[in-house]
């Protein structure tokens, strides 16, 4: 049996398919919660109740969405382009999810254990732009189409930062493969995580990965008081939907990135407790706690602020953190504290 | 040269008003919620409040209406038609009464011109309908309201009589 599903083609397919699963139907059941929960914190803040009626609380609210967009009925433009308009949701969709590919939960725990894990992690995150572009283009509606343009140079401007501030995790590790940034960051528990020898980038990777990802306060492309939605207006039903949990997948992505590239990811805080995906899973859902914050407190950005931050602060400041990581790697400052493959990571 | 107002500058860069947003954000992510869910729980409503219209009976079952056409006459949307005629014992009763609600802009002038508190404006304004015809009231259907909100109706005639 074992035999069957690692040397025939139809078994080694069969397993990975079956891998695929297991990591994506509890991704999308967690998807659901995590809706429902941003939702629910978003209220709070706004002294409302949230959803609290369909199930226990209001649990099942996500999934009773779910369905009423699948059963809604999908409207297209007279002057869409047909084809483009259905394959953006999902490029949308599918750029989203493939990602998690190489995303590790646990020691090992992973679907495809590349060496360049980040690198794909990166190039993926990237081509989710040509969704929403694509989007806004095949709708043939005004309101779209600028919206589309606004997210496609936003999304460019802020993978600039966020590629400059991986590299300086990379320098540190002297890796690119997820597994090898966090058994980086092993040692004296939360002391020895990235954050604290990359300060400041953990903000600036935050703060981009919300303009990234089209969070407020950086949620220009579907600035409902200037442009409706964006460049969903003109979907509706199950395109709709494949919109929304691509843009919610991209989220959680960006939770997962940021506990494992400076939360250290599955490792404990403190050393007298175990590893474990238990603490891959808190960290992922307190940063996720803090993208529902920061929805629910800050005003949107005018595009020119947008711009400025973009290019003006973050590019020069990520630049000069990558300057700066790589002399103290190099000449090992406070016994390598920013060169962790010295000490054996 | 312009001079760097550093003060702002290090506030910018440490994200003091992200900090103090989001402290404010916290406070009220705990605070008592404002919410009233609707349909199990209802804001209170003043004895005043002007709703869905009754047309009520003496406690004998007499109806109060003497078709004496003063709402039909005020009424500033022209949304009451009345018809009368004398009954068979010589008393003046409406054959019709109609409103229209669709017309009707709930501004109570029918309740203060009604002389024998017959029409009034009661406390019910859930009545929404599948259909336009459904809003256009006639006699019976204004009686069977007054019937069925006769005691709301009563008691808020009586908690705002001091005041007529």
């Amino acid at each position: 049996m074992v035999d069957f599903f690692t040397t025939t083609n139809l078994g080694i397919l069969l397993l990975t398919l079956g891998q695929c699963l297991l990591v994506l139907v509890p991704l999308l059941v967690a998807l659901a919660f995590l809706m429902y929960a941003d939702r629910k914190v978003w209220a709070a803040v706004q002294m409302r109740k949230g959803p609290n009626i369909v199930g226990a609380f209001g649990l099942l609210q996500s999934f009773a969405d779910f369905i009423k967009y699948i059963v809604k009925e999908v409207v297209v433009p007279a002057g869409a382009d047909k084809f483009v308009f259905f394959l953006a949701p999902m490029i949308s969709f599918v750029t989203a999810v493939v990602a998690w590919a190489v995303i590790p939960f646990n020691e090992g725990w992973v679907l495809a254990d590349v060496n360049v894990a980040i690198l794909y992690v990166f190039a993926i995150s990237s081509l989710e732009v040509y969704g929403v572009v694509m989007g806004g283009w095949a709708s043939n509606s005004k309101y779209p189409f600028l919206g589309s343009l606004r997210s496609a140079a936003q999304m460019i401007s802020y993978e600039v930062s966020i590629g400059l501030i991986i590299i300086g995790v990379i320098i540190s590790t002297g890796s690119m493969n997820f597994g090898d940034i966090v058994a980086a960051q092993d040692g004296m528990g939360i002391l020895s995580w990235y954050f604290l020898p990359h300060f400041p980038m953990l903000f600036l990777f935050f703060i981009s990965a919300l303009a990234e990802t089209n969070r407020p306060p950086f949620d220009l492309p579907e600035a409902e008081s200037e442009l409706v939605a964006g460049y969903q207006v003109e979907y509706s039903s199950t395109p709709f939907l494949l919109f929304m949990i691509g843009e919610l997948t991209a989220v959680v992505l960006m939770c997962a990135l940021v506990s494992l590239l400076f939360l250290g990811g599955w490792l404990s805080p403190v050393e007298f407790l175990p590893d474990g995906i238990l603490w891959m899973i808190i960290k992922m859902v307190f940063c996720f706690f803090i993208f529902a914050m920061v929805k629910a407190i800050t005003p949107r950005y005018r595009y020119d602020q947008l711009m400025r931050l973009g290019w003006k602060v973050f590019l020069p400041m990520s630049l000069g953190w990558v300057v700066l990581v790589s002399f103290l790697a190099k000449f090992e400052v406070l016994g390598g504290f920013w060169a962790r493959w010295t000490i054996g990571g | 040269m312009t001079q760097i107002d550093y003060g702002r500058a290090a506030k910018y860069f440490l994200l003091a008003d992200f900090i103090k947003g989001f402290r404010l954000g916290f406070k009220y992510f705990f605070a008592p919620k404002a919410t009233l869910n609707y349909p199990h729980e209802k804001g209170p409503l003043s004895p005043r409040f002007r709703g869905e219209h009754a047309l009520r009976r003496y406690p004998n079952g007499e109806e109060r209406c003497i078709a004496c056409k003063l709402c039909e006459a005020i009424c500033p949307a022209q949304a009451i038609t009345i018809d009368a005629e004398p009954r068979e014992d010589g008393s003046r009763r409406t054959t019709r009464y109609d409103i229209d609600m669709t017309k009707c802009i709930y501004c109570g002038f029918c309740q203060e011109a009604c002389p024998v508190d017959a029409i009034v404006e009661g406390p019910n304004f859930e009545f929404s309908t599948e259909t336009r015809e459904e809003l256009f009231y006639d006699k019976s259907k204004l009686l069977a309201n007054g019937e069925r909100w006769e005691a709301q109706i009563a008691r808020n005639l009586e908690l705002d009589a001091p005041y007529r």
